[in-house]
């Protein structure tokens, strides 16, 4: 069996001030899997966690899609979206508390499937959710970018790693 | 030590291991269509391992197959699973104890019109070489298809104290095959 150290850290941004998205680009396709990891909030007090949105390539026609399960300490739920422009209902933290947010690409840079990305998130004191989202283009993903529906707050990180499978 | 259980958690929750503690140990990927995929002679050199693959059934019916997962070919009845399970609208649960075999819903299938949609997942099994544990894994798999798709938190307990040295992954569905084009990845997180 060959082995090799992978994991690979790609690229980190820390915003210093709020901004409206973040994007990461000229990926290269060297790796087999992309997992983005985020410490973020959204901008808004006291009104609940936004939407935070995920975009592949800068496409933003109706090429996403996505189905979620939830459990707020009282309920379960499961919905979905289906072509959508964005890959939905991703909440980050709000308030004075960063969520976290996981989001793992697979297979990205192959160009014979469409794209399937697993995201894990919690929102604290609040949500728990598993999501799967769809893009339904074979085109290798190169850029991956986060849309916080009325904004990113100040201090949110984000980190892109590459693993390479043998 | 600490390494390792953040490159663990890395998928779904934490920060990421360092590029050091995380190899590709094998691939499989499949070309022609199978019923079966094993990774076999895993050496027990890390602390966990984590299956990552993308996949797709050959299921005619219009829902995504059952992934069934054994350690060192074991076919008796040492395992257990539970699902948390979405589809979309209605989220349920289930388990099995006593079973021959540890389940999880994740795989798409191929029926639908678009066979470009494959599921994926992302699987942990923690202290896989220690002889004085039973073993546990961990699944989040799903599939979107635009309108319909799945999604599955599972974990699964073999009771065994053996160290883990082959996985394998077949499909419920006696008739499917893991599709041209699926694809298993195996690493390992080493400890300090």
């Amino acid at each position: 069996m060959a082995a090799g150290s992978t994991y690979t850290p790609l690229a980190t941004q820390t915003l210093s001030s709020s901004a409206a998205s973040v994007t990461f680009s000229s990926i290269s396709g060297a790796y087999t899997d992309l997992v983005l990891i985020c410490s973020t909030k959204d901008t808004r007090v006291n009104s609940g966690a936004d939407d935070f949105q995920l975009q592949f390539n800068n496409d933003t026609a109706s090429n996403y899609s996505m189905t979620y399960m939830q459990g707020d300490g009282s309920t379960a739920t499961s919905s979905r979206n289906s072509n959508a422009t964005v890959i939905a209902g991703i909440e980050p933290g709000f308030n004075d508390t960063y969520g976290t947010i996981i989001y793992n690409i697979q297979n990205y840079s192959n160009t014979t499937t469409y794209k399937t990305t697993l995201i894990r998130y919690n929102v604290v004191n609040a949500i728990v959710r598993a999501t799967v989202g769809l893009w339904r283009n074979t085109a290798a993903i190169t850029s991956v970018k986060v849309i916080g529906e009325s904004g990113i707050a100040s201090g949110s990180t984000f980190t892109l790693y590459g693993i390479a499978a043998a | 030590m600490l390494n390792s259980l953040i490159g663990i958690i890395a998928s779904s929750g934490g920060a990421a291991a360092t590029a050091n503690s995380y190899e590709s140990i094998a691939t499989v990927s499949v070309s022609t269509a199978t019923s079966t995929v094993t990774f076999s002679s895993i050496p027990s050199t890390y602390t966990h391992l984590q299956v990552r693959y993308i996949a797709r059934s050959a299921r005619t019916t219009d829902v995504g197959a059952t992934m069934l997962t054994r350690f060192n070919s074991d076919t008796g009845n040492n395992y257990a699973y539970h699902i948390l399970y979405g589809d979309g609208a209605t989220p349920a649960a289930y388990n099995g104890s006593t079973t021959s075999v540890m389940r999880s819903f994740s795989v798409a299938s191929s029926s639908s019109s678009n066979t470009q949609i494959y599921g994926v997942g992302v699987i942990d099994i923690l202290d896989y070489a220690n002889t004085n544990k039973y073993k546990t894994l961990r699944h989040l798999g799903g599939y979107d298809r635009n309108g319909s798709g799945e999604l599955n938190l599972a974990s699964g307990l073999w009771q065994s104290t053996t160290a883990i040295s082959t996985i394998t992954f077949t499909l419920n569905e006696a008739t499917a095959n893991y599709e041209t084009n699926s694809k298993f990845a195996l690493y390992g997180i080493k400890g300090a």
